[in-house]
């Protein structure tokens, strides 16, 4: 493997030719703050905030999209970079609504993060803001457009990752704005294409993209995140059910093993049956002709001495199982195994073939 | 076929059996045309046809002086060609019956005449001698206004293909050492030398390689490319040709936008008779070297002249710049090396080819060889189309070409390379036209627009115009750009209103330091540069709108105030009763007075004083 030496800060880094000044710099733990960059997506060099001063360059490159060359020689905090970045951050908060006290992304916020590491403050340009309707006519995701800086990573993980290409940008300037086809809404679906997988969602850096269900029902540190397997189907993705007082408000991604992540609609917002007042809690058995509440021995009891019947009268052959892809696969091994060895019949299937 | 030179005495045929008739020749470039061309074209015609003359009616393309649109030469054998200006339908009667019945010039409209081989008339101005061609030289623009820009014949018999054809049985690094040895530079504005880049396409490993031609000219107040386009768009297409020969390129685009319409129809016939005597298309002159060129309209986006956005249009994307590296050499159309010139650049390539390196190079300065179409435009004698050496200085093109400033007033700046560039004070007239010299005084060469202002016109409201417009265009990618535009031209606006604060002129110091410094593509890089050169000359402008209220150039409506100077004013009244606000006060035949407080400064007073008596301060 070819590596390259180069010095960031005054520290000797050697990676492998082809990594970038960012990468290099966060392999030493060097702090290089980035928007629109995402190392599972494409690089756009877009935001500008990760710019670093490299003695030589024209300008002050972006370190997300530079090459770390041999020799090369990398300020990540000089003044230049300093300026830049501050200034960039102002022009950015100068756009952006300081509603941070009722934000759904307070304290998982890149702008308010970076924001507060720099000392910048909301009020150094006073101007036209954007004002934007907020888009809310889904059941899953809040578009706060006013919220937006445009990094373009909802754009692009819904052409990279999902494939979907519901996002892009759309006009000009000032009035840039990342929108569906047709400046319409995710809900057109006709026109959109959105399946709200939300993982433009799981990417956002700001609250201009935040799980509709969540909002108001808990801040960011209240919550504890609880990494889980999703139980829809078997694939095996992973996120957090963030919980709060005991209870589920939401599900965020996690770095699953199998999804990194991403998720789809089941596993990121269909999670309203966990507390749902309908939800069964207790085997119910239907006595004269209406179902009635019953323990758990109770319940298996009865199953067991009909299957038993069944099987004595007409042998394990006349049993067929039907498994469910809500299932672990640990939980669907098991119903394989008490088909086979138990019951003794071979008629066994499962709901992800259908 | 296996070389040209059949077609090529075919075409010289045509062409002099052309030039062997009497003839009236109309101008119908864009500027002609919207001067009213195609109307006197109309009634040239109609003239012809009534009175029975014997005259070939033709047209042609911008001859570069198109503050005298509508032009029309008359040519008739055995007597110098006159061109003449301002030819509305109206004249033409008189001038048919004049010129070509009686061959008699008419004097009073002529603006020059080419003798060829006749003898000179007295009293018009020879085309080479004449003020506004005296300083040029006629390269890259010669047959403009020459010939007939849809006739491939009249290409081909005047030298056009001969560059090709030569170049087909060079060796391709041989080319491309032909164009690195002429020093050519890009004429897009960048001035990257182009055989470099030819080198580079060269050297890239690629299946696939394309040429592809920067017809996006967008700054406002150039028209080089699209004059050359609509003029001589063979040249460009032998150009693009000469360069897929030279890298390997099969296939060429051409990334017109759509708001040149007459010079995408023109190339369009222009490809399609190069096709139809087998010039361009499979195994040309029955070589191995295929190549087919198609033309791509774009939607007018200003930020899709910058290389890569062209690119990303080009496929089909939104128009928003890649980050480079990687170039488009190694990788740019459909991923693939790419040659990316401008218009100008590579309607040079074909003179280069014929006439050799060493010609072009003896044009220019040590580093910036050869000619450059400049526009001249603003407030100045006469707008056009200018080509001069590499090295001429700011004050001849604008004083000895343009004739200087319009009704006499000074001169105040001239703004180089449209919203990218810079605003150039008198102090720097002297300045050679060459790439190094305008970057150290603060502007750039850019595609080659020349807007030139005079005393009336403020600074702060230049930048502001400019800002405007790079605001507005830019492609919203980059934080610099896309917020940092908007909130200079908010700055300037607060100044030009009359509210702005000394600290602002530091805020906007700081923007342009960090949009220069971190913006993505050369647009924004470039777009503070209005800003730090008016306030690296004129500052003390600024100063007058901020601390002490006033728009020195009496530009900025906010800061003005409207006064009348009681020497000059006879009490009429006039200025009274046009007054929408009651403003104006005074006793008849005795001198008036303008309440500052009721003013709305919306200048009717001063239209209707005969007596010079009201002015703006």
């Amino acid at each position: 493997m070819t590596t390259v030496t180069l010095t960031i800060d005054g520290i000797q880094v050697t990676v492998p030719k082809g990594t970038t000044v960012l990468e290099a710099a966060e392999s030493v733990g060097i702090f290089i703050p980035t928007f629109c960059h995402d190392p599972e997506l494409s690089k756009p060099g877009a935001c500008r905030i990760c710019v670093v001063e490299i003695p030589g360059a024209r300008n002050l490159p972006a370190a997300c999209v530079t090459e770390a060359t041999e020799g090369m020689v990398v300020y990540t905090a000089s003044e230049a970079v300093i300026e830049a970045r501050k200034t960039n951050l102002e022009l950015l908060l100068a756009n952006h609504p300081e509603d941070c006290l009722t934000c759904h992304k307070n304290g998982d916020c890149r702008l308010q993060e970076y924001a507060y590491f720099y000392g910048v403050k909301a009020e150094a340009f006073s101007g036209e803001k954007h004002d934007y309707p907020v888009e809310e006519d889904n059941p899953f995701i809040v578009r706060d457009m006013n919220k937006c800086i445009l990094c373009g990573k909802c754009v692009r993980v819904c052409q990279e990752i999902q494939g979907n290409n519901v996002l892009d940008f759309a006009f000009r300037g000032f009035s840039a704005v990342v929108t569906p086809a047709m400046n319409t809404t995710l809900s057109d679906t006709d026109i959109s294409n959105c399946v709200f997988c939300g993982n433009c969602v799981a990417v956002c850096p700001v609250g201009a993209l935040t799980e509709k269900a969540m909002i108001g029902k808990g801040r960011q540190w209240e919550v504890k995140k609880v990494k889980t397997t999703c139980p829809y189907c078997g694939v095996g993705c992973q996120f957090n059910l963030n919980v709060k007082d005991g209870r589920v408000i939401g599900v965020t991604s996690a770095d699953g093993d199998v999804n990194g992540r991403f998720l789809c609609v089941k596993g990121r917002f269909g999670y309203g049956f966990i507390h749902h007042p309908d939800r069964l809690t207790t085997p119910l058995i239907k006595k004269d002709g209406k179902f009635v509440e019953a323990s758990w021995d109770e319940a298996i009891a009865l199953v067991a001495e009909k299957l038993g019947a069944v099987k004595e009268q007409y042998g394990g052959e006349a049993i067929g199982v039907l498994s469910s892809a809500r299932c672990t696969n640990e939980e669907n091994y098991l119903m394989n195994k008490f088909a086979r060895a138990v019951l003794g019949t071979n008629s066994i299937d499962h709901c992800a073939r259908l | 076929m296996n070389n040209l030179n059949e077609l090529r005495a075919k075409c010289k045929e045509i062409y002099e059996k052309k030039l062997s008739r009497p003839r009236v020749v109309v101008g119908l470039g864009t500027c002609g045309i919207a001067s009213g061309g195609d109307r006197v074209m109309k009634a040239i015609q109609e003239e012809v046809a009534a009175k029975g003359l014997d005259v070939d009616v033709d047209f042609t393309s911008c001859i570069g002086m198109c503050y005298a649109e509508p032009m029309v030469e008359v040519a008739i054998p055995g007597m110098p060609s006159v061109v003449y200006g301002n030819i509305f339908p109206e004249k033409v009667p008189q001038l048919l019956e004049s010129h070509v019945v009686n061959k008699k010039p008419v004097y009073e409209w002529a603006y020059i005449q080419i003798p060829g081989d006749a003898t000179p008339l007295e009293g018009i101005d020879v085309m080479e001698k004449a003020p506004y061609y005296e300083k040029q030289v006629r390269s890259v623009t010669a047959r403009l206004g020459r010939t007939n820009p849809e006739s491939i014949e009249e290409y081909i018999a005047t030298g056009g293909y001969e560059a090709f054809e030569k170049c087909l049985s060079m060796e391709r690094q041989a080319i491309i050492d032909e164009i690195k040895k002429s020093g050519l530079r890009g004429r897009g504005g960048g001035g990257f030398p182009t055989g470099n880049k030819w080198q580079f396409v060269y050297n890239a490993q690629g299946d696939k390689k394309y040429a592809v031609c920067n017809a996006d000219e967008g700054d406002p107040g150039a028209f080089m490319d699209r004059s050359i386009l609509e003029g001589d768009p063979h040249a460009v297409l032998e150009g693009m040709m000469i360069a897929g020969l030279a890298i390997g390129a099969d296939e060429g685009c051409i990334y017109c936008r759509a708001e040149y319409p007459l010079a995408i129809r023109r190339l369009n016939l222009a490809i399609a008779q190069a096709e139809k005597y087998g010039i361009l298309g499979d195994n040309i002159l029955g070589s191995n070297f295929s190549f087919r060129i198609r033309i791509k309209a774009g939607a007018g986006a200003f930020v899709c002249g910058e290389e890569t956005a062209l690119l990303n249009s080009i496929e089909g994307q939104r128009g928003m710049p890649r980050v480079r590296p990687p170039f488009p050499a190694n990788k740019g159309l459909w991923g693939k090396p790419t040659c990316l010139n401008n218009v100008e650049t590579y309607a040079n390539v074909p003179n280069i080819i014929r006439n050799g390196a060493d010609w072009f190079a003896q044009m220019g300065t040590e580093k910036s060889k050869g000619s450059k179409v400049f526009c001249l435009t603003g407030k100045i004698n006469k707008t056009g189309l200018a080509e001069v050496p590499m090295g001429i200085t700011l004050r001849e093109i604008i004083f000895n070409i343009a004739g200087g400033i319009q009704g006499g007033k000074k001169f105040k700046a001239v703004q180089s390379g449209g919203p990218s560039g810079g605003c150039i004070p008198s102090e720097h007239l002297d300045t050679p036209i060459d790439y190094e010299s305008l970057a150290a005084i603060g502007s750039i060469m850019g595609s080659g627009g020349l807007v030139v202002m005079d005393e009336t016109t403020c600074m702060v409201d230049v930048a502001k115009f400019f800002l405007n417009f790079t605001q507005l265009e830019s492609c919203g990618k980059c934080t610099p750009c896309r917020e940092g535009t908007k909130r200079m031209l908010e700055l300037l606006q607060k100044i030009c209103d009359g509210k702005g604060e000394l600290k602002d002129i530091d805020t906007l110091e700081r923007l342009a330091r960090v949009i220069k410094n971190s913006a993505l593509c050369g647009l924004g890089q470039t777009c503070p540069n209005p800003i730090l050169t008016t306030l690296r000359y004129f500052r003390s402008e600024y100063e007058a709108h901020i601390v002490d209220k006033r728009c020195p150039a009496g530009v900025c409506a906010a800061l003005l105030v409207y006064v009348i100077d009681a020497e000059k004013c006879t009490g009429c009244g006039a200025c009274l009763r046009a007054c929408p606000a009651g403003a104006i006060t005074g006793e008849k035949k005795q001198p008036h007075s303008i309440d500052v407080a009721k003013c709305i400064k919306c200048g009717a007073c001063i239209t209707k004083c005969k007596f010079d008596a009201i002015k703006k301060a």
